[in-house]
């Protein structure tokens, strides 16, 4: 199998210093549990373990999925900064294949 | 012969992951892992998700802790569990002061009409609790 899919964030690309900012992740990826049927078949295991997002390479928020993670997996969180950084946002899958997106925001 | 009683326990028996429901003592352990075992107190928290789902598959869900997000005192993790899907798991999230509101939005899947566990551990060592109730008209787990 491929790659995974191009993550989307919506992010801010200017904050003010301190103050809260919303952020949007979308990852389209089938979260297969592995307990679904097809045609009498079981479909094969293939889910995202995690996203991380780090602040300067400094983690800042990871989730863990399990199997109750819908699938192409969003999340909104609210995050601040104090100075101008470069935010990398990692989503790993439980064969440890990788796709990231790193996002500059700018503190004025 | 096969009475009654053995030919229900073979079909107790039989593997049946569309339909099945994680059992009360898989809830249990989910919650352990989460807690720790300490006993979570309800209220601070606030768990919202739609009272009923037409798409269980999707189902939007929001947690929010009441907390200062200062370094004094932050939200350390958010654990979700689903009380009657095939396996309790929803997801864990790691939190830290630079999340500026300890909320976390999310999609989750839920199986049949149930009750979804928000438990939130504060960088005190408090715990705490909310639970909703969710239904569901069409699963989310098996198509």
């Amino acid at each position: 199998m491929s790659g995974l899919a191009t993550p989307r964030v919506r992010i801010p690309r200017t904050v003010r210093a301190g103050e809260a900012f919303e952020v949007r992740t979308l990852m389209e990826h089938p979260m297969e549990t592995g307990l679904r049927q097809d045609g009498g078949r079981t479909v094969a295991r293939n889910m995202l373990a995690r996203l991380a997002i780090t602040v300067e390479g400094k983690p800042v928020f990871e989730a863990a999925f399990r199997n109750g993670t819908a699938a192409n997996p969003f999340h909104v969180v609210h995050l601040r900064l104090s100075r101008t950084a470069d935010l990398v946002f990692t989503w790993t899958d439980e064969a440890g294949r990788t796709a990231s997106t790193t996002h500059r925001v700018t503190v004025t | 012969m096969t009475t009654r009683r053995t030919f229900i326990g073979f079909i107790a028996l039989l593997p049946l992951p569309w339909q099945a429901v994680a059992a009360d003592d898989d809830v249990a352990a989910a919650i352990r892992e989460a807690t720790g075992g300490r006993e979570p107190v309800d209220g601070g928290i606030t768990l919202t998700l739609p009272a009923r789902a037409e798409n269980g598959g999707q189902v939007p869900v929001t947690v929010a802790v009441e907390s200062p997000q200062t370094e004094a005192l932050f939200v350390t993790a958010i654990h979700l569990v689903a009380t009657r899907n095939p396996t309790p798991g929803i997801a864990s999230f790691a939190l830290t002061p630079a999340v500026a509101r300890a909320e976390v939005t999310t999609r989750i899947r839920l199986a049949e009409d149930q009750q979804v566990i928000a438990i939130a551990e504060l960088s005190d060592g408090t715990l705490r609790r909310a639970v909703a109730a969710a239904r569901v008209t069409v699963g989310g787990c098996i198509s």
